[in-house]
């Protein structure tokens, strides 16, 4: 499959600060793909390449068969395809959410309808009211309506549940898993990593303006493959144990402990373990 | 299924129509718009009782730097403050991400600044005739000249502003250096005071910029024909001074575009 976004030796600096470099990527039709990294890893300068919003130095950028450092009425062409939520933007505080969704519509050649995108983010009940009056989670809801309200075949989502609460970030996964099933390409960095896990097909991990590892997250880090571990209370402590065929001991354990194993648990890295192994931090 | 993207013209329009609401929807700041000339009016127009010349009150002269000087307050001024605030916002960003283009923006800002200022002008003439005895022109062709630099008058202060609203880093430091600038070129161009009592080299560094001319055209408007005779060059000038705000329409879209930031770095 022709990939929606391909990327070969990017390279930026700003001054004497390498930001980014020699990143290559390639990102296909469809997929959910996320940047991990901390701050200062490149990830918004990459990510605002391939928005357009920023030149690369050196290196070949595509998105949807295009230079995204492309300029006049061909630009305007190529973003009618694509959708971008920003990091907290507070504009558009004096307008309901309908007018807002509704004005942002008539930029686009063939938008999504208004009404559809106020259901699709969940805003029913806030269409007529200002904007200002939103709470967090509903104006990043707004924020996603803007981004998508032009039916977007490659959607940049950059932080977009920073501030939510745990339901209104699972009701956002859903959003974001529709939007997957209609066939949009989601290119999404986040700084949580049960979002990644639980959203993207693909992650990269960033550090120091490279790439360390492209993986699925249930592979990244030889995670699959990782020993897992064991713990469970007998004679009055609490035992642990590390094993690569965990299902095996916990067997032969049931047998010796005659039944149910008290306080049993067992344990795999989680994506956040790996990651904060790759990036060289530790876990507190 | 089409693949024609909207165009500029009718999405400037939407937008103007969009930021008319927005401005409609801020009380205080609707208020302090509309009111701020008429507080000015009213101020001048009860200092400076006395007639500058036959049948000429100052607030008859006043009136006419009052509209002049509201066209730069309602366009370059605030445009030139707001949009700072909007980069800051993000707003700016934002935009830039879809397919509107520049142009919309610019004629969105045009239109809120048209609109306001005929507002402001209908105020104001109603409030001079009403409370000065300002006298409002009796010829077709004075109230032509009026619309002409109301419409054309808006279209070069916005554009200014636009331009200008590069030059302050955020939107705090904004005001601190738009408004200094407008409060000089309106003494300088005989807002407050008779055009032909300030000192030369005020009243030549006010000929380059467009106030002085917006000015004059006003008075040209307000004043009677032989008032004329007291200006510098001894008559309106009515050519010179569509062609010098043309030139400055030029200037000011040209560096608009060319000098426009999206966003804050």
């Amino acid at each position: 499959m022709k990939p929606v976004i391909s990327v070969e030796g990017l390279r930026k600096s700003y001054g004497p600060l390498a930001v980014v470099k020699d990143l290559s990527l390639t990102i296909n039709q469809g997929e959910i793909f996320a940047i991990l990294g901390p701050n200062g890893a490149g990830k918004t300068t990459t990510v605002e390449i391939l928005e357009g919003f920023r030149a690369a130095d050196s290196g070949a950028i595509s998105v949807l068969d295009t230079d995204p450092a492309i300029k006049g009425a061909a630009a305007l062409a190529w973003r009618n395809r694509i959708g971008i939520v920003l990091q907290s933007t507070q504009d558009t505080a004096e307008l309901t959410v309908r007018e807002a969704i509704s004005h942002f519509a008539s930029y686009y050649s063939n938008p999504r309808g208004v009404e559809d995108v106020i259901t699709l983010v969940g805003l029913q009940e806030k269409a007529d009211d200002r904007a200002r009056t939103l709470s967090g989670g509903q104006r990043r809801r707004l924020d996603v309506g803007l981004g998508i309200i032009g039916r977007p075949e490659v959607l940049f989502l950059d932080e977009p549940t920073t501030g939510f609460d745990p339901e209104a970030r699972r009701a956002f996964w859903v959003l974001i898993k529709q939007l997957k099933s209609e066939g949009t390409t989601i290119l999404l960095t986040t700084h949580y990593l049960d979002e990644a896990e639980a959203l993207a097909d693909r992650v990269a991990v960033m550090n120091h303006g490279e790439i360390l590892e492209v993986s699925t997250p249930a592979h990244l880090g030889g995670r699959a493959d990782a020993r897992a571990t064991i713990s469970w209370r007998e004679a009055g402590e609490i035992k642990s144990e590390e094993s690569e065929t965990p299902t095996e001991f916990v067997k032969s354990l049931s047998a010796r402990l005659s039944g149910e194993i008290p306080e049993l648990a067992i344990h795999r890295p989680t994506l956040e373990d790996i990651y904060l192994s790759m990036i060289g931090a530790t876990h507190e | 299924m089409s693949n024609q993207l909207p165009g500029a013209l009718s999405i400037g329009i939407k937008r103007g129509g969009l930021e008319i609401k927005q401005f409609l929807r801020q009380k205080e700041s609707v208020v302090f718009t509309l009111l701020f000339p008429l507080i000015l009016l009213a101020i001048f127009g009860s200092v400076f009782s006395e007639t500058i010349a036959p049948n000429v009150t100052f607030s008859q002269y006043f009136v006419a730097g009052m509209i002049a000087s509201a066209l730069v307050n309602t366009g370059f001024q605030q445009i030139a403050i707001f949009i700072p605030i909007e980069r800051d916002l993000g707003a700016l960003k934002r935009l830039r991400g879809t397919p509107m283009p520049a142009s919309s923006y610019f004629i969105g800002k045009a239109i809120v600044v048209t609109v306001s200022m005929v507002a402001q002008v209908v105020l104001l003439l109603a409030a001079g005739v009403a409370f000065f005895g300002v006298n409002l022109p009796t010829k077709l062709d004075k109230w032509l000249t009026f619309a002409a630099l109301i419409f054309l008058g808006s279209l070069v202060s916005t554009i200014l502003g636009v331009a200008f609203s590069s030059v302050p880093k955020n939107a705090r430091g904004a005001s601190a250096i738009v408004s200094p600038v407008v409060i000089i070129l309106q003494f300088f161009s005989g807002v407050f005071f008779i055009f032909t009592d300030l000192p030369g080299w005020m009243q030549q560094v006010a000929a380059i910029f467009p106030l002085k001319w917006l000015t004059q055209g006003m008075r040209s408007v307000f004043l009677p024909e032989n008032f004329a005779t007291r200006e510098i060059a001894g008559n309106w000038e009515t050519g010179r001074t569509f062609a010098i705000i043309g030139i400055w329409l030029i200037v000011g879209t040209f560096l608009a575009i060319r000098t426009f930031k999206w966003d804050r770095d």
